[in-house]
């Protein structure tokens, strides 16, 4: 039940390989070969580049565009405007907003203007260079809160204001023995997946179109790239390209739409892969926070209240902020009970970067705040960081702030104990290793100036999606006997982005079937709906679609066995290549049972419903199921220069049941990685509404110096209502790692660090 | 122009190579050899370390001409002294050990650490960190990929 990071001595259900074990993946020896096709790999005869043209100001009316030149080029087979849109000029997740190119105005830098084709990346190129675009700069709106004043500039026919939620509980004036606040500010952070946007687009001679995306949900692309074309499903397929990481980043278009205007317009394949200054670009960010929390207590530290005033800049189009806004609205005071509470949680647009999806959504910011807070309250109650958390945490039977009550394993109070119990690292007497002191091989000192600090955070997070979406999830499976030997397919539209949901399926198939071979069909339109590799949600959602698949198929098989022989087919089950009565002696093999017949089920499946929150008071049971994770950091502080070495982060997390143990640690590992870089060093920079780091040279993301090694116990306690009793693993450690690593900033140099990245000026005082 | 360059042994020639083209974009585009990967194209990330003349470097920082009559090796040739359908020990090590998720930066990981293992058979934390800090990972946060050196180590000895 708890401690281990691997499983042993369980019993086994199914053919080697299952639920509980970690098969290695089916694709692992195409991406160590080199084999491996990611969307930027796709290729073809007589295939085009597709380039865009992007506004180089936050904020202009288009007065004009002038193609002429651009079309003159030699190579250069098509140039499109939005006058080539022929459908629906405006797409988005939540709100149609976005338009696929602009019409008459630009609104945040970066912005699609214009597409072109040619037979050389270069060519293309030098050819949008050439596209002249007249624009009259207005002056962007660059501040989340002021956008939401009065007298602010509308930059959409509904205003700025995207989503305001509140959460109102309890005592409307509440009053405590001791009060805490403060101010907090989160920077931009971006997903900087790997595997840059890419695509190639196919036309199919008829008018329709085949396109190879690497996306997180191919079913709400598809849909928005059909509005965008005006033409029916049947005529846009979309097949999984190799997604190169995701993270959020993938969730709304980037080229769908605009390689597959290019291929129909040219009637050629398009390919279209923008490079990392592009994509920096050519997808959304993490929403940037500012944060206002008071918390009240009495005397031996128990919350009596809480008030918090959330702003997240949503940037210049709608994309997933409502949803965010929703998440850091009904979860950001963090997993405590609270009596008595006031929240009121804005997303505005502004003349930024358009921010939607990254993991942790909406739940990442807020746990700044929070855990500060909390440390603060620890402080002036005279208890400790982990002390604090075990007495304010939820567990099971504990009420969330919109009225929900926890109804699984909510287990704070153990997951900060185990990790206070695991041994702190030695601190670095012996011999001197610049590798492991702040500034590294940079030489910048020998320990002098260095100081260690430890800081814990703990963490919640909804899994799946909230608030009454009806969030399901299709599955095809397939039981064949193909040479003797039963095979079985699953085919699913479940985007695969490197978390490993193609092992997951196989092994559910092996659980629940008892066949060890089972083959992962490609990823594509062609089946219905997974929903979206995002909110922590494929393995339980899609992973109960394949588990309730398979249950269908094994029922079909099961009573076509007990019609054959005669017998109850509750006394039947599958075994291997074999039908097995309840002495485990074969009744009839599969070979003989099906012939050359497959048996195959599609399931749509649901995890329970969830329930919109009221508008006014919060309250509701919006979420499915919750996640838990804490961290333990230890940093050196070198308190002169201002830099941080993160000597180790330790791990706790609660995954109900890890169906792959070695994938769940993969996650939380890298997870935990990327909350850490938002605490030190990830930040998307803006100055007047304009990029000024869009390179892996100015926006850092942790290298594997910068990592500490990441100790790590899992906890399985079952949710009962979840396939397995699993909890979905992907966001919770992104979210407490980072607020650990700046309480430990905070332990080792006695500040009141406000924001992150926290920047060495900060620490030094100097900025 | 033409650019004629050995690749994993083999002798391979480009026509029509444009003077701006990277040996990156000539391997993934001309000659067939997608497995490098262009994840930042200016050197940062590490995902296209590829060998020329035997010494580890980014493709994408390389032009396509400064690559003419030499020698180049990809993640595709690593495997290619293994028996029939096997892997080199790095690779297997990589996949078994969970140090491949997305997978993005693994041809690049590949390639450097199978350098770091012909330069030192045996390199404990601190010198794989060193060796392989020029190659971003955005999935796994590093530790398992720390593995898979070791385990390749060990089966290399």
């Amino acid at each position: 039940m708890t401690g281990t990071t691997e499983t042993t001595g369980t019993t086994r259900v199914g053919a080697p390989g299952g639920v509980g074990e970690s098969p290695l993946r089916p694709d692992g020896i195409l991406k160590v070969t080199g084999e491996f096709a990611y969307g930027s790999d796709l290729w073809m005869d007589d295939m085009l580049w597709g380039v865009t043209l992007r506004s180089p100001h936050p904020s202009a009316r288009i007065l004009k565009v002038d193609i002429t030149e651009a079309l003159r080029t030699a190579g250069v087979f098509a140039v499109l405007t939005h006058d080539d849109v022929p459908g629906q000029k405006h797409f988005g997740l939540e709100h149609q907003d976005q338009p696929v190119l602009a019409v008459d105005v630009v609104r945040y830098q970066g912005e699609p203007v214009a597409l072109v084709a040619a037979d050389h990346p270069e060519t293309a190129r030098q050819a949008a260079k050439k596209i002249v675009v007249d624009y009259e700069v207005l002056e962007p709106v660059v501040d989340a809160r002021k956008a939401l004043l009065p007298d602010a500039p509308q930059l959409h026919p509904h205003g700025n204001l995207v989503r305001h939620v509140r959460i109102r509980t309890g005592d409307p004036h509440p009053s405590a023995e001791v009060v805490v606040s403060g101010d907090y500010e989160v920077g931009m952070q971006d997903q900087a997946f790997l595997g840059p946007e890419s695509g190639l687009a196919v036309p199919d001679g008829t008018g329709g179109v085949d396109l190879y995306v690497a996306t997180q949900w191919l079913h709400v692309d598809q849909r928005q790239v059909c509005a965008a074309l005006g033409l029916g499903p049947d005529r846009v397929r979309l097949r999984l390209a190799g997604v190169g990481g995701a993270f959020g980043g993938r969730e709304d278009l980037s080229m769908h739409v605009h390689g597959c205007l290019l291929a129909l317009h040219t009637g050629k394949p398009v390919k279209m892969v923008y490079n990392r200054e592009e994509s920096f670009f050519g997808h959304v960010h993490r929403h940037p926070a500012s944060m206002h929390y008071e918390y009240g207590a009495d005397r031996d530290g128990r919350l009596v209240y809480a008030r918090a005033t959330i702003h997240l800049d949503g940037g210049a189009y709608a994309s997933s902020t409502p949803a965010v806004v929703g998440n850091a609205g009904t979860m950001g005071l963090g997993p405590y009970e609270i009596p008595n509470i006031h929240v009121d949680c804005y997303g505005a647009y502004t003349n930024n970067p358009p921010c939607g999806a990254m993991r942790g959504f909406g739940s990442v910011q807020t746990a700044f705040a929070v855990e500060a807070i909390m440390d603060k309250l620890a402080e002036a109650v005279g208890l400790d960081p982990v002390e604090i958390r075990v007495r304010n945490g939820f567990h099971e039977g504990s009420t969330a702030p919109t009225g929900q009550v926890i109804d699984s394993a909510a287990p704070v109070a153990e997951l900060v104990q185990r990790l206070r119990a695991m041994p702190l690292p030695p601190d670095d007497g012996g011999e001197l290793d610049l590798r492991r002191l702040p500034g590294g091989v940079a030489n910048t000192t020998h320990g002098e100036g260095v100081r260690r600090g430890v800081g814990y955070a703990v963490a919640y997070k909804n899994v799946a999606f909230s608030e009454g979406f009806d969030d399901y999830s299709t599955a095809r499976v397939r039981l064949a006997v193909v040479g003797h030997e039963p095979v079985v397919t699953v085919h699913t539209a479940a985007a695969e982005v490197g978390q490993g949901l193609v092992t997951v399926e196989q092994q559910i198939c092996r659980t629940e079937l008892e066949v060890e071979r089972v083959v992962v069909a490609p990823k594509d339109t062609q089946v219905g709906s997974a929903g979206s590799s995002s909110a922590s949600r494929q393995t339980y959602v899609t992973g109960g679609a394949v588990r309730a698949a398979c249950q269908s198929v094994r029922r079909t098989v099961l009573a076509r066995a007990a019609q054959r022989l005669g017998v109850d087919a509750a006394t039947l089950r599958l075994a291997g290549d074999a039908v097995v009565d309840d002495l485990g002696a074969v009744a009839v093999t599969l070979a003989d049972l099906l012939g050359t017949d497959e048996v195959e089920d599609t399931v749509e499946w649901r995890h329970r419903p969830t329930y919109p929150i009221d508008p006014e008071t919060g309250q509701g049971n919006a979420h499915v199921q919750y996640a838990f994770a804490a961290h333990r950091a230890v940093v050196d502080v070198d308190v002169e220069l201002g830099l941080v070495k993160v000597v180790e982060l330790a791990c706790t997390q609660d995954v109900g049941k890890a169906v792959n143990p070695s994938a769940v640690v993969g996650q939380i590992q890298g997870g935990s990685t990327q909350g850490m870089g938002l605490a030190l060093m990830e930040e998307i920079q803006i100055v007047a509404g304009r990029i000024t780091n869009p390179s892996f040279t100015d926006y850092l993301i942790p290298t594997i110096l910068d990592t500490p090694p990441m100790p790590i116990e899992v906890l399985e306690y079952a949710d009962p209502h979840a396939p397995y009793g699993l909890r979905g693993v992907g966001e919770a450690p992104t979210i407490s790692s980072g607020p650990a690593v700046a309480a430990a900033i905070r332990a080792a140099t006695g500040l009141d660090l406000r924001r992150v990245p926290i920047r060495p000026e900060d620490v030094t005082g100097t900025r | 122009m033409r650019v004629t360059i050995t690749v994993n042994g083999e002798q391979r020639v480009a026509d029509d190579v444009w003077a701006g083209e990277s040996l990156l974009y000539v391997l993934r585009e001309r000659l067939g050899l997608p497995g490098s990967k262009n994840a930042c194209e200016q050197g940062e990330c590490g995902s296209c370390t590829v060998y020329l003349d035997g010494v580890t470097c980014c493709a994408c920082l390389v032009a396509a001409g400064q690559a003419d009559g030499r020698s180049v090796d990809t993640v595709e040739g690593l495997s290619h002294h293994a028996g029939e359908g096997e892997l080199h020990p790095v690779q297997q090590a990589f996949v078994e050990t969970g140090a491949v998720q997305c997978g993005f930066c693994t041809p690049g990981l590949l390639v450097a650490t199978h350098d770091l293992l012909a330069r030192d058979p045996d390199p404990d934390d601190s010198e794989i960190r060193e060796a392989l800090a020029g190659n971003l990972c955005r999935c796994t946060g590093y530790e398992k990929i720390i593995e898979a050196v070791h385990l390749a180590a060990r089966r290399m000895r």
